[in-house]
């Protein structure tokens, strides 16, 4: 079965879709009123209510964050050539969260179920966070080359960046209830408003991580190969940054710090096929899509009928799988200079 | 006869050491020059600045015309550059590292051609990767990767192929294999510069530029006098050139 899945993308990509359908209908049933609601959707107006305006949108907002996080996770390993490359990792998540946190502050209103406008307006200050934290990063890491360097620029801006969310909270002290469940990561809001806004970030940020591909599979060669291959790398490279910091901003703006996904997600599609950037970017969609929506069935179920959030349950997995993926790599790559 | 490459008044910096200073150097279309000196003799430096890939003072003409001029895919169609191994590209596989050699020849995210499957196939086939080509450069011995990396540079069927320290890793049947490759890229009309420690190696060669301290010592025919007499000046006399079976052998001089 492995042999045969890693010649065959097509086959995972396939699969990741009919789990992902198969996982949505899972979540549309996964609730307090378990099964009946969705027997009496036709019927009874509030059956229909909890299973199309609170079930479905959260399970396709968990499916849509996912996607985000796991094409931002592909991009930044792709693009730092380093295997523990992740939104959350750099920084972008932690900046991302400021951006919201600074916007919510300025507008006075909660970061989850706001209106449309307000929405888009905490998104694009997420999208702001989250590339200034990124390059940030890269300041402080004087460039992508040393691994550790850059992992450790990461950890200290989001820290920083972190701390600098607290004291705006502090100065705010009425949002600190609802950024409470922001800061764990919780797709229990997610409307389907949320969900189109993510849906169509998810959209233009694989458009464009899909078409710069190519510089994706020359730079894993190293950047003076991608260069003499006539490739472009400078300024698509800014503009793959500008993707990572957009997929992390927009699903960090709507379900706040989910870990791990972005990390893990192309780790679980290159452990099952061999594919370059460009089929690589869709898969890890589909499968960070697919993980997270099993993380936020999981979250719904695990304490029934309280519920985890599904930022701490994927931060004790991930946190898991991300130690086990450091003691397996060869201490050259994850310790040194690449 | 218009030069493959023709550099003059290079200067090159890496962070805050003049690495080259001054240097001027022809490279002729359609032989093979080695680049050889001691370490830190900037020959790595040179060949980055002769593939465009460094920023420095002075020109560079590429086939006559300054290389800032040429558009870069048209470039990359023309000059194909090898360096020391600086990517990991692990998971990438064999026939997909052999293919990225072609993209200059590609429109952007058009389908390879059947002609690029061909170069593709020719360049492993050479490099006698091709038995390899589904596994993944992780799987690979260092050896073996280098063996695809070169043919990555081949498939690039370039004018001019630049390589840097081609032999890493390769065990000596490889490297005869490697020298009968660029032979025969010579023979086709390819121009071949490799930059080599292995002095013997070097001596195959048609041409030999010999550098130190970020200058040309010399360069000349490598079965000349005067080019052995330049190695052993820049190695402190501890290498001899001697003629062995009719060819021309680096050995160290023991104290």
């Amino acid at each position: 079965m492995n042999q045969w899945l890693r010649q065959r993308p097509l086959a995972l990509a396939a699969g990741l879709v009919l789990l992902s359908f198969f996982l949505m209908a899972l979540g549309a049933c996964v609730g307090s009123t378990g099964l009946q609601s969705v027997r009496e959707v036709w019927s009874d107006a509030v059956s229909q209510q909890i299973v199309w305006d609170i079930r479905l949108p959260r399970s396709a907002g968990a499916w849509a964050c996912g996607a985000l996080l796991g094409l931002a996770g592909a991009v930044a390993q792709g693009l730092f050539r380093n295997p523990l490359a992740d939104p959350y990792l750099l920084g972008s998540a932690a900046g991302a969260s400021l951006g919201v946190c600074v916007a919510l502050a300025l507008l006075g209103a909660s970061p989850v179920a706001a209106p449309w406008l307000l929405q888009l307006g905490t998104t694009g200050a997420a999208f702001v966070g989250a590339t200034a934290a990124v390059l940030l990063t890269l300041t402080l890491a004087r460039g992508v080359q040393q691994t550790l360097r850059l992992l450790l620029a990461g950890v200290v801006v989001g820290v920083v960046l972190g701390a600098a969310s607290s004291l705006v909270l502090l100065a705010q002290p009425q949002l600190m209830q609802a950024m409470q469940g922001f800061m764990l990561g919780t797709t229990a809001l997610v409307d389907w408003s949320a969900c189109v806004l993510m849906l169509g970030g998810w959209s233009f940020c694989m458009v464009v991580a899909w078409t710069l591909s190519p510089v994706l599979d020359g730079l894993s060669l190293g950047e003076n190969t991608a260069l003499s291959l006539g490739l472009p790398v400078a300024p698509i490279r800014i503009a793959l940054v500008l993707v990572l910091a957009l997929a992390t901003g927009t699903a960090v703006a709507h379900t706040g710090l989910i870990a791990f996904v972005g990390l893990a997600a192309p780790h679980l599609v290159r452990a099952l096929v061999r594919a370059g950037h460009a089929r690589l970017v869709l898969l890890s969609s589909l499968m960070g899509g697919a993980l997270l929506m099993g993380a936020d069935l999981l979250a719904r179920s695990l304490l029934a009928p309280q519920e985890l959030p599904v930022g701490v349950l994927t931060a004790v997995l991930g946190g898991g799988y991300l130690l086990w993926l450091m003691h397996r790599q060869n201490p050259v790559v994850v310790g040194a200079k690449p | 006869m218009t030069p493959a490459l023709n550099a003059q008044g290079i200067g090159a910096r890496l962070g805050r050491t003049q690495v080259l200073q001054g240097l001027d150097l022809q490279i002729e279309a359609g032989r093979w020059t080695s680049i050889v000196g001691p370490n830190g003799a900037g020959k790595s430096t040179l060949l980055k600045v002769l593939a465009g890939l460094l920023a420095h003072s002075g020109v560079v003409h590429l086939q006559g015309q300054p290389m800032a001029a040429w558009p870069a895919r048209q470039r990359a169609q023309q000059l194909a550059w090898l360096g020391q191994s600086e990517g990991a590209g692990d998971d990438l596989t064999v026939w997909d590292v052999a293919l990225l050699g072609r993209l200059p020849h590609q429109a952007w995210l058009s389908k390879p051609s059947a002609q690029d499957y061909a170069e593709v196939e020719r360049a492993l086939r050479q490099t006698q990767a091709w038995d390899w080509r589904e596994r993944t450069l992780g799987e690979l011995s260092g050896g073996e990767r280098q063996r695809v990396l070169l043919a990555r540079a081949l498939s690039v069927k370039a004018a001019v192929l630049l390589m840097d320290e081609p032999l890493v890793n390769l065990d000596p049947p490889h490297q005869a294999d490697w020298l009968q490759i660029v032979r025969k890229l010579v023979a086709e009309g390819t121009t071949v510069v490799s930059v080599l420690h292995e002095i013997t190696m070097a001596l195959h060669a048609d041409t030999v530029v010999v550098m130190a301290g970020g200058r040309i010592c010399h360069q000349g025919p490598s079965a000349s006098p005067a080019c052995h007499r330049a190695l052993e000046q820049v190695f402190d006399k501890r290498i001899a050139i001697h003629a062995v079976s009719g060819q021309w052998v680096s050995l160290a001089c023991t104290p």
